[in-house]
């Protein structure tokens, strides 16, 4: 009996630091008493919650307010120019909430009402035009799904095993639903000439950002939107228009955008030599690096969600993409890549787009090296870091799609290791 | 007949509705209304609200387009916002400045973050140094060491800077600015050295031919590609680097 009610203490002074594992733990520990939670009335079973008008645009509940974006302090010289990270590790699914879908700003995420907002067509047109928000209303719509990824997701990690956390190191990303036009359809209606071999595209915050994208691709899958997930654009994403370049790197997703002006060159601009293009080892540097190649991750267990079940039923949860087109399929291994197996995919592979993977293991408590791969409809498969490294050195920063490992500790304990 | 005569009068009604409408939302907010939206003068205050209530009150449609939709863009509207300047100069505009005039203004306007010699303060951009070490472990990215073509620091310059001030620097400040940053990098060595529209190309940049397009599928997809190895693929399985150790993290981790 005394052992029992130490055992019953340790577990209520263990419920204090673990949280989520006491509901589970509890029914079992305290089965001669019956769980309070269930024997003995609650307050929310016994008096009235909030009225419908408490949250006209709700917010998650409290107990879930360590599910938000994050920064690294020391990655940017201020928060103004700077980016945090989606928190994929207490995510699950595949579409990524607005409100913690991370925000790469390079001059801050502006204010621009819906009424001032003016997006220009101009260049090699027959007509130059000015469409107002209303205007882009009255083009036939779209909705896709598509992932949005910085170039540089990952790139902390090239120089090795560095943040501990899988919102750290792959948190730039996220996943929406987007309504709005093809701009293809924009440019038809301005009238593209034949000599337009290019796009630039602007926005119409202080840092101007100006990418050039190819017309083969613009005339593609080029999205112009104005909601997300069902609702407007959030300011940090682009309020109240912002440009989708499906399976691109996320530079290119001008946001806040002003302008497309069709050219007969790229303008090389800042953004796209000074900044994403990749030196190699001997010193020269690959430029147009435009498509986010195939990556996974798992995001649960992982350094920020470690588990604390114990052995048993484990859930090992996961994110898979590609810029080149649907993923279909995702391997993990347990033990550092000697063994692996395949995945279950919640879903099948949607084209430029996350797909959840889940692997269902019975855990025997003991170490794991945890590894995913992902595999693409052109058959490209995720590489390993040292693949990488072997052809391009050790100066990357952008495009590392390497496989990441998380080291599963015997408590449960996760942290980000780089293996042999 | 009854039936249409009433149809008839609702549409009446309805059209009359949406010009009334359409006049008093115009009447309240713009002094002077243009007498035809399509011929608007950019000297006039105009919005684009106007426009639309005008459409809706079926006035012809601006844009000539396959759906008629927007409006022609002013030429005017067109300069304040095509800015941006292509590597063979296309969109340069007239002017000139000296490297010592750039100095000057370069210490008021950029120093803070970017150092009186364009070296860098804290974790802002160094602009000048790194010559040579591209190939290095950590090589220094400048516009000196690094930038391709010179019309990108006068574009973005130009269109960007200074942070937090963009688009306030005439275009004579930016050739002198630019001229100032040359002469940081040693690419202009004369210190009476005054950029301008027609010598912009003459300058060269050590770094323009360090760029190669985009070769990852020929040089990586091969590689990353096939039947991988499912079963027994390893010997052993080492750490060869924790996070841990290092300790970068950031401490509320939400974990």
């Amino acid at each position: 009996m005394s052992k029992k009610k130490t055992t019953r203490r340790a577990f209520l002074k263990g419920s204090v630091a673990v949280g989520s594992a006491a509901f589970t733990a509890g029914t079992s520990v305290k089965a001669m008493e019956g769980d309070p939670l269930i024997t003995e009335p609650q307050e929310w079973a016994q008096f009235t919650g909030d009225g419908v008008d408490a949250t006209p645009y709700g917010m998650p509940i409290d107990f879930e307010s360590d599910v938000v974006r994050r920064n690294v302090g020391w990655l940017t010289a201020d928060t103004i120019s700077s980016v945090n990270f989606t928190p994929i590790h207490a995510l699950d699914g595949t579409i990524t909430p607005q409100g913690c879908a991370f925000e790469r700003n390079h001059s801050g995420a502006i204010e621009l009402p819906k009424e001032d907002y003016r997006l220009m067509i101009n260049g090699l047109v027959d007509r130059p035009l000015v469409f107002t928000y209303e205007d882009l209303q009255r083009f036939p719509r779209e909705n896709h799904v598509y992932f949005c990824e910085c170039a540089a997701n990952t790139g902390m990690e090239w120089a090795g095993a560095q943040l501990n956390g899988a919102q750290f190191t792959h948190g730039m990303i996220h996943n929406m639903e987007y309504t709005g036009i093809p701009l293809r359809t924009l440019l038809n209606e301005a009238g593209l000439r034949p000599e337009g071999s290019w796009v630039f595209v602007e926005g119409a915050d202080a840092s101007s950002n100006g990418r050039s994208i190819p017309i083969e691709k613009a005339l593609d899958d080029v999205f112009v939107a104005f909601k997300a997930n069902g609702e407007a654009l959030r300011k940090e994403h682009g309020y109240p228009v912002r440009l989708v370049v499906p399976g691109w790197e996320g530079n290119m997703w001008v946001k806040w955008l002003r302008r497309v002006e069709v050219t007969d060159q790229p303008i090389e601009s800042r953004e796209e030599t000074s900044k994403y293009t990749d030196t190699l080892a001997d010193g020269t540097s690959r430029k147009w690096t435009w498509v986010m190649d195939a990556k996974s991750v798992i995001t649960s267990p992982s350094p920020q969600t470690p588990i604390k079940h114990g052995s048993g039923p484990l859930v090992i949860s996961g994110l898979a993409w590609s810029g080149h087109g649907a993923i279909t399929r995702v391997d993990v291994t347990l033990d550092g890549g000697e063994n692996w197996f395949r995945a279950r995919l919640a879903n099948p592979g949607e084209t430029k787009a996350l797909t959840r993977f889940y692997l269902d293991i019975d855990w025997n408590g003991k170490d794991m090296f945890l590894q995913s791969r992902a595999h693409d409809e052109t058959g490209y498969v995720q590489p390993s870091k040292e693949q990488l490294r072997n052809v391009r050195g050790l100066n990357s920063i952008y495009h590392n799609n390497c496989i990441q490992t998380w080291w599963v500790k015997k408590g449960g304990e996760v942290e980000n290791v780089e293996v042999s | 007949m009854s039936k249409s005569r009433n149809l008839f009068f609702l549409l009446s009604l309805s059209v009359i509705f949406v010009l009334a409408l359409a006049y008093n939302f115009a009447d309240r907010n713009i002094a002077k209304l243009p007498p035809d939206p399509r011929t608007v003068n950019a000297q006039y205050d105009f919005d684009l609200r106007i426009i639309a209530a005008a459409n809706a009150a079926n006035a012809p449609l601006e844009g000539t387009g396959p759906l008629g939709l927007g409006r022609k863009a002013l030429k005017q509207e067109i300069v304040a916002w095509d800015l941006e300047i292509a590597p063979d100069g296309t969109g340069l505009p007239v002017g000139s400045g000296s490297v010592s005039y750039g100095e000057e203004i370069f210490s008021e306007q950029c120093s803070v973050c970017h150092g009186d010699f364009a070296e860098g303060v804290d974790r802002w951009p160094e602009l000048a140094g790194g010559e040579g070490t591209l190939a290095d472990e950590d090589p220094l990215k400048t516009v000196g060491s690094y930038w391709p073509h010179l019309s990108t620091a006068w574009d973005y310059i130009h269109r960007s800077m200074p942070y937090g001030y963009a688009q306030s620097l005439s275009d004579d400040d930016v050739y002198a600015m630019l001229a100032y940053i040359l002469y940081s990098n040693d690419i202009i060595e004369d210190e009476e050295f005054v950029l301008s529209n027609e010598n912009f190309l003459d300058v060269e940049m050590p770094n323009a031919n360090g760029f190669i397009i985009d070769d990852r599928d020929v040089t990586e997809y091969p590689l990353f590609s096939g039947d991988p190895c499912m079963k027994d693929c390893k010997l052993k399985v080492e750490v060869t680097m924790r996070a841990r150790v290092l300790d970068v993290t950031p401490e509320d981790d939400g974990s």
